[in-house]
């Protein structure tokens, strides 16, 4: 059964080209916060930064390879995460 | 068990490890998550001061660090694939690379933390105690999250550098590698709380 976990290798070049998407994205989001956009530049900026998580989760972190277990454990945090911080912005900005 | 036969039994359990490591980069991301929250509730709080203190700290230092950790964090994920592969030699080299790599992070964070300092910028400076309640706020969140940050890249080069060793003596090979992947677990967590420390403290002014 352990021996199935590992018998996915992930080419060099899958690594390669995440991380081209990954320099790619944050040459834009510099760019992007350099212009004045508003209140759009903090969503972008941070839109960014999440399709940068989840493709270091998914490849580098290999739980698009792993058991689903893994991906659905990582899920529930980050919606505990989300939680919290809304709750936490529902109070600050309706008290 | 009647017979004394010498039975060698190796005990391992590859998924029980790394589920071990998930379980405590939960606790990773949930005490940089808190701090996430607090910088963002302060931010909401202090708008202007939390501007003009931002455009202090310098986008070049942070991209080029960026840029660092980004490359860094492919090299140790790509060595899980070398020693896969059973290349040894590339294995130490890709580890190799990206303890190289941290070092370099480290050093831009010093010459970072150096420059602000001697504006007067660390905490309990006479310059900051002048400052704005905001701006206070604004650097102590700053030494405290890079800080934090810093930290798990010392730990995680100590780590990778102890899962080099084990890769020199043989210990960690093709069919028993759950602890580099652990290490590599461990170094992407570093990654990627950095995306997201990154465009809060240094892109959003």
């Amino acid at each position: 059964m352990e021996k199935d976990q590992h018998t996915h290798i992930v080419k060099y070049r899958t690594y390669v080209y995440v991380l081209i998407a990954l320099l790619f994205m944050t040459f834009v989001s510099v760019a992007v916060t350099g212009i004045d956009l508003g209140p759009y530049t903090v969503t972008t900026a941070l839109l960014l930064a999440s399709i940068k998580s989840v493709l270091v989760l998914l490849i580098f972190m290999h739980l698009k390879f792993d058991k689903k277990f893994y991906g659905i454990m990582v899920a529930s945090v980050f919606l505990l995460l989300a939680c919290v911080i809304v709750i936490t912005f529902m109070d600050y900005l309706y008290r | 068990m009647n017979d004394h036969q010498v039975h060698i039994d190796e005990h391992r359990d590859d998924e029980g490890a790394k589920t071990g490591m998930w379980i405590f980069i939960f606790t990773e991301l949930l005490l940089f998550g808190g701090l996430f929250i607090a910088y963002s509730v302060y931010r909401y709080l202090n708008p202007l001061a939390f501007h003009l203190a931002a455009e202090e700290l310098d986008t070049t230092l942070g991209t080029i660090n960026t840029v660092i950790l980004l490359v860094s964090s492919m090299t140790i994920a790509m060595s899980i694939s070398a020693i896969q592969y059973k290349n040894k030699k590339l294995t130490l080299i890709l580890m190799g690379i990206t303890l190289l790599l941290a070092l370099a992070f480290m050093v831009n964070k010093y010459f970072e933390w150096s420059g602000k300092i001697s504006h007067g910028i660390y905490p309990g400076s006479m310059t900051l105690q002048e400052a704005s309640r905001g701006e206070l706020l604004f650097f102590g969140l700053y030494y405290a999250m890079t800080g934090l940050h810093a930290l798990h890249i010392v730990i995680g080069m100590a780590f990778i550098g102890y899962v080099m060793h084990l890769v020199v003596k043989n210990e960690v090979q093709h069919d028993n590698f759950a602890i580099l992947e652990n290490s590599g677990l461990y170094w992407h967590l570093v990654d990627l709380i950095w995306i997201f420390l990154f465009p809060l403290f240094y892109l959003i002014t």
